[in-house]
């Protein structure tokens, strides 16, 4: 279980983004956090991944303090994260980047399997350079791969449909599942998409810099369709804290 | 042969005990080896030290060797080297310069390539520098290279600097005529105080000449790299150079791409980028599990591989 106790976060200009925020993600969940824009959500995420340092609070993962843990160090624990806007590289191959994130040589037909997946048609892609030849399509698909390869214990999203066709995102929503079925851990997906809080078990609304709602994801599909999606949930909540 | 120079040899050839065909070692200045082959006969010159390498109109898939080697301080070893390719071959010339001294005296190696390409050939020409040893004398390569190229032919050229020289300037000139291609891949690695200077020079003048230029340097601790290019188009032709550089602690690189179109259909495009390994690039390799030394170490040796 990842547990979030009290975290804070400020911009380095001083502005508040996460306010004391409290937050409990079980074991072998897909829970979605989603939000309105600058709400918070992708600061959590690299919170998570130890890409951000907290001003306050506590983060437990499967009972242990990983607070003062880096990122390398959080990644050796098993956190795996995946950037909304992957970075290219010139001279590193998908192969080579697939290896690294597996931490070990792989034959072509693994590298396949995992390329064919995000819907790469694998062997055109294995020797070709991470760099600017690559479209923003194919390089966020070859992102979700090196976060595939990885085989995490608890894997972060962050908005994996930016940037993506609407080809590559059925395909997601695919990949998405069958991560569920094959990897026993745990997915974080930080998301506005319907279709992707749809297959969620858990569904988190941060808004504000605060946890607003959280619940099952039938429960939450309810209250977000029936209260204007979102803001609606903000607002009622607030209106209850009142 | 010392021991030296087959370590030497390991390092910029393929060499493993042997070579693949035609081959001619030099060693502090002297020959040490050589065989020729059919098609590709190596002969000294007799009025400067060299060599010419006669290959044969249509050779196909064979290799020639001519590696140098400074095993110790105190040798300043200079050496043109002509290379006569005929018609129609399809053949790979390996190069390359390994460096080795334990004192405090200065060791260099400066070879003059000339190369003359005949039509419709193809010549893949691979170079790789290295120094190596303990001693404080400098270690410098200063190679020369200049090309003809005629009708329809191509050369493509890969070269590397992969570390422990103190001092290079890289010297390139070429005439490329019609529809002939002149394709080239610079690495180069500088470390601690070492400089590399590069220059190209490349004359476009017959329809159809083609050349590609692709430099990617690393500048760490407080070496310095400069890269100048000159591509001139004087006939209808497409240039493309392009300078890419990492620089690292006190690392200075200085680009200066020179585009020279005297014809109304050149096609000359420069490119470079200079700057710090991107932060974004190393967090992606941390979330992999690297360290940052790590991460920053696979970013550059992927971007110098």
């Amino acid at each position: 279980m990842l547990k979030l106790e009290n975290i804070s976060w400020d911009t380095p200009s001083g502005t508040e983004v996460l306010k004391n925020l409290d937050l409990e993600i079980p074991d072998g969940k897909l829970v979605v956090i989603t939000g309105p824009n600058g709400g918070g959500k992708t600061t959590l995420a690299k919170i998570i991944a130890g890409i951000y340092t907290q001003k306050t609070g506590k983060i437990l993962l499967n009972g242990e303090d990983i607070t003062s843990l880096d990122i390398t160090e959080r990644a050796k624990r098993g956190i795996s994260f995946a950037f909304q806007q992957p970075v290219r590289f010139k001279g590193i191959t998908v192969r080579r980047l697939i290896e690294l994130a597996s931490g070990t040589a792989m034959k072509e037909h693994d590298l396949c399997e995992i390329l064919s997946k995000v819907g790469l048609c694998a062997r055109e892609y294995i020797n070709r350079e991470i760099d600017s030849t690559l479209s923003g399509g194919e390089i966020k698909r070859i992102e979700i791969a090196s976060v595939l390869a990885r085989q995490s214990d608890l894997t972060v999203f962050d908005e994996p449909e930016a940037g993506i066709d609407l080809w590559s995102f059925s395909n997601l929503i695919n990949v998405f599942q069958d991560m569920r079925k094959d990897i026993k851990g745990t997915l974080i997906i930080i998301s506005h998409q319907e279709r992707i809080l749809e297959i969620a078990d858990e569904i988190v609304v941060v808004a504000d810099g605060g946890i607003k709602a959280k619940g099952p994801a039938d429960e939450m599909m309810t209250i977000l369709m029936n209260s204007n999606g979102i803001s609606g949930v903000c607002s009622k909540q607030e209106e209850l804290l009142k | 042969m010392k021991k030296i120079t087959e370590d030497l040899l390991r390092e910029i050839s393929e060499w493993n005990g042997e070579f693949k065909g035609a081959y001619n070692i030099r060693e502090d200045g002297a020959c040490v080896g050589r065989v020729s082959s059919k098609n590709i006969r190596i002969v000294s010159k007799k009025d400067q030290p060299g060599l010419e390498i006669f290959i044969a109109a249509g050779t196909k898939d064979e290799t020639v060797s001519i590696p140098a080697c400074v095993t110790h301080g105190d040798v300043d070893d200079l050496v043109y080297n002509d290379f006569y390719v005929g018609e129609n071959a399809d053949v790979t010339i390996v190069a390359g310069c390994g460096i080795h001294t334990e004192t405090g005296e200065p060791a260099r190696h400066n070879g003059i390539h000339r190369f003359f390409v005949g039509k419709n050939s193809k010549v893949k020409y691979l170079e790789k520098h290295i120094g190596t040893g303990h001693g404080t004398g400098l270690r410098s390569i200063d190679p020369v290279t200049e090309a003809e190229l005629e009708e329809g032919s191509v050369l493509e050229m890969d070269t590397a600097q992969i570390g422990g020289v103190d001092r290079t300037k890289r010297c390139t000139k070429a005439k490329v005529g019609a529809g002939a291609k002149l394709l080239i891949r610079e690495r180069i690695l500088t470390e601690k105080e070492q400089t590399a200077q590069t220059e190209f020079e490349v004359e476009l003048n017959g329809k159809d000449s083609g050349v590609d230029l692709i430099s990617r340097s690393v500048a760490r601790d407080n070496s310095r790299q400069g890269y100048h290019s000159v591509i001139i188009g004087n006939a209808p032709c497409t240039g493309h150079s392009e300078c890419d550089a990492i620089i690292s602690e006190n690392g200075k690189v200085d680009a200066a791409p020179e585009l020279h179109a005297h014809d109304n259909d050149a096609a000359l495009i420069h490119e470079a980028a200079i700057g710090k390994i991107a932060g974004e690039q190393i967090l992606k390799l941390r979330t992999l599990g690297l360290t940052e030394e790590e991460a920053e170490a696979t970013i550059i040796d992927g971007f110098l591989s």
